[in-house]
């Protein structure tokens, strides 16, 4: 029999107690009730632990990294070693043919049983064009998703560019890099986005532990994102609310106003269109996050945040006109021509009536 | 400004705007005017407030953001039930409560009016049509841009005020859920939602132009019929939209 949760971590040397306040502390993360905490450890005394595969794409590793600095170290050690025992080609041990052959194994003898983490995403121009790249063992990495992907019991897009395409998917996109829920032929495995660039560590083991805890997907929203960690918005838990609220602004970078920690909106913060978890779980063990240290959102949850215009602008660039333009600018132009063409159109009428006035006469 | 004050006046005055529908007209006017301040200014504040920035209720305080946002969406409710009851007033309403909804697309002679009052205003005829309801260019104006560009609007800012209310309110479920992934993501709704502000304010520079002008200028009144419904006409040939 596979080991259990509990028997990893026991083997890891970690005590009881510290097994049951990290079963506490993953309740209250995951918003549950503290009568959730016996049942998430009774859960990982008593089941199997689900294996992971954890794939990489075209990515930066921004992902990883982020989840191997999970503040919570029982959780990066319990989780990581879990998954590492499967297969994770930038830090498992195994390498070479040892290494593909784990694949076969999980997706052979635990059909429909496991789980595909997916760390960046296919480039599918290589697919029209007969192109190579992003080659995992001699093969296209769009093979080895597929092949993965058919038979896993979920998948988890991890980032925003298994998400949603990040920056190798931004415009003109050459390799034609495309988010995983949209690349055909990938099977009917549930879909879970844990977006990001990176996704917050804890959000990441969150989720995992959520879903190797309960053998079910968190609740999702529409777009397929766990609704504990993705139902508001940065804005919404922004610690600097109250000097939104109050219309007290950071007008340019070490004003006084910088110094004093105002709201950011005007100098471009995404914090009011962005859906994550930053402003509530914060980043490096709670330490802080961007705008506590000063600097707006960039929004990099976001669908498509590269091709919005500037980081520094809280409305998209509009490019049909030739020149980066935003609403506003659109706006003001086409008002000014309306506002000409009426006073020139007056002028004519008057013009045009005094001399109906004067024939008449 | 009568022009022809020396012509009888014998065509009688009609009764064409019910009371609600020109009650409605001055209230959306005022929410129109009242949400694009305010939403300009959500979009780009007023300069920094100084002073405490929490507790609003203690009167020293600022809550200026607060209270642009409140009057926003206090606006934008009585915007929405405003176009709520305008829309259930062309049921009940006389025909001319329709018309701004239904332009005859289909009726060669709707498109030779709009070309005959494109030439009145390009200076191209010496004199316009007389209408009892508006004029073929104005209903084209008013569905294409104002009753579409309201909705536009309405479905926008609710989609953007369910983001605020919540993953758990109905706005958010029946709006935001799928206006935001329609558009890409909350920030191309956001600048949508700003597009759409111009779009109107373009419509109400246009309309008010309009309105002055051809209550001076053309065969019939206009903004004293808007307030007391009765439209009056400076000659006493026939209409020409035949009520």
């Amino acid at each position: 029999m596979t080991e259990t949760f509990y028997d990893v971590m026991r083997r890891q040397g970690i005590t009881r107690r510290s097994f049951l306040k990290f079963c506490s502390l993953t309740a209250a993360a995951m918003g549950l009730s503290p009568a959730h905490a016996g049942e998430i450890a009774n859960a990982m005394e008593t089941k199997p632990r689900i294996p992971v595969l954890w794939l990489h794409g075209l990515e930066c590793t921004c992902c990883s990294e982020s989840f191997i600095r999970s503040a919570h170290p029982l959780a990066k050690d319990v989780i990581l070693s879990m998954i590492s025992l499967d297969y994770d080609d930038t830090i498992m041990a195994a390498a070479g043919h040892e290494a593909e052959a784990i694949i076969e194994e999980i997706v052979k003898e635990h059909k429909g049983k496991y789980i595909l983490a997916c760390e960046g995403n296919p480039g599918l121009e290589q697919e029209k064009t007969g192109g190579m790249s992003c080659i995992i063992a001699g093969k296209p990495y769009t093979e080895q998703l597929r092949h993965v992907a058919k038979d896993a019991m979920a998948i988890i897009s991890w980032g925003s560019c298994a998400s949603w395409g990040c920056v190798q998917a931004a415009s003109p996109n050459p390799t034609g890099a495309t988010p995983i829920h949209k690349v055909p032929d990938i099977g009917n495995a549930p879909i879970i986005k844990v977006p990001g660039c990176p996704p917050i560590a804890e959000v990441m083991t969150a989720v995992i532990t959520y879903i190797l805890t309960f053998e079910r997907l968190p609740s999702l929203d529409r777009q397929g994102r766990p609704k504990m960690f993705y139902s508001q918005r940065i804005h919404d838990k922004c610690y600097r609310r109250p000097h939104f609220d109050a219309g007290q602004f950071v007008e340019k970078w070490d004003d006084e106003a910088a110094r004093k920690g105002y709201c950011l909106y005007k100098m471009g913060c995404k914090g009011p269109t962005t859906y994550n978890a930053c402003s509530t779980i914060r980043w490096n063990g709670g330490l802080s996050f961007p705008i506590q240290a000063g600097h707006p959102c960039i929004g990099c949850s976001e669908d498509g945040f590269w091709d919005k215009g500037s980081f520094y602008d809280r409305l998209s660039g509009i490019h049909q006109f030739g020149i980066e333009s935003n609403a506003d600018e659109v706006g003001i132009a086409a008002a000014t021509v309306v506002g000409g063409a009426v006073a020139a159109h007056a002028a004519v009428s008057a013009l045009k009536r005094t001399q109906q006035k004067g024939d008449q006469e | 400004m009568t022009t022809m004050a020396d012509t009888a006046h014998s065509e009688p005055a009609i009764y064409v705007y019910e009371a609600p529908l020109r009650i409605w007209h001055w209230i959306n006017a005022l929410a129109i005017l009242t949400l694009a301040f305010t939403g300009y200014f959500i979009g780009s504040p007023f300069p920094t407030m100084p002073g405490e920035a929490s507790g609003g209720y203690s009167g020293e305080a600022n809550y200026l953001m607060g209270y642009i946002r409140f009057v926003h969406f206090a606006a934008a409710w009585i915007f929405i039930i405003g176009f709520l009851g305008r829309l259930y007033w062309a049921i009940v309403g006389n025909h001319h409560a329709r018309q701004l909804f239904m332009p005859p697309f289909f009726s060669a002679s709707f498109w030779e009016g709009v070309f005959h009052e494109a030439k009145w205003y390009l200076f191209m005829v010496k004199e316009p049509r007389k209408y009892t309801g508006h004029n073929p260019m104005a209903v084209l104006f008013m569905f294409g841009i104002l009753v579409w560009g309201t909705v536009f609007m309405i479905f926008t800012g609710l989609a953007l005020y369910g983001e605020g209310a919540g993953m758990d309110s109905w706005i958010y479920t029946y709006f935001s859920g799928w206006i935001i992934p329609l558009f890409g993501q909350s920030q191309d709704v956001h600048t949508f939602h700003h597009l759409g502000m111009w779009f109107i304010l373009m419509f109400v520079m246009m309309h008010i132009y309009v309105a002055i002008r051809e209550d001076i200028m053309s065969r019939q009144s206009l903004i004293s019929t808007m307030v007391s419904g009765w439209r009056m006409f400076k000659d006493d040939r026939d209409v020409d939209d035949g009520h």
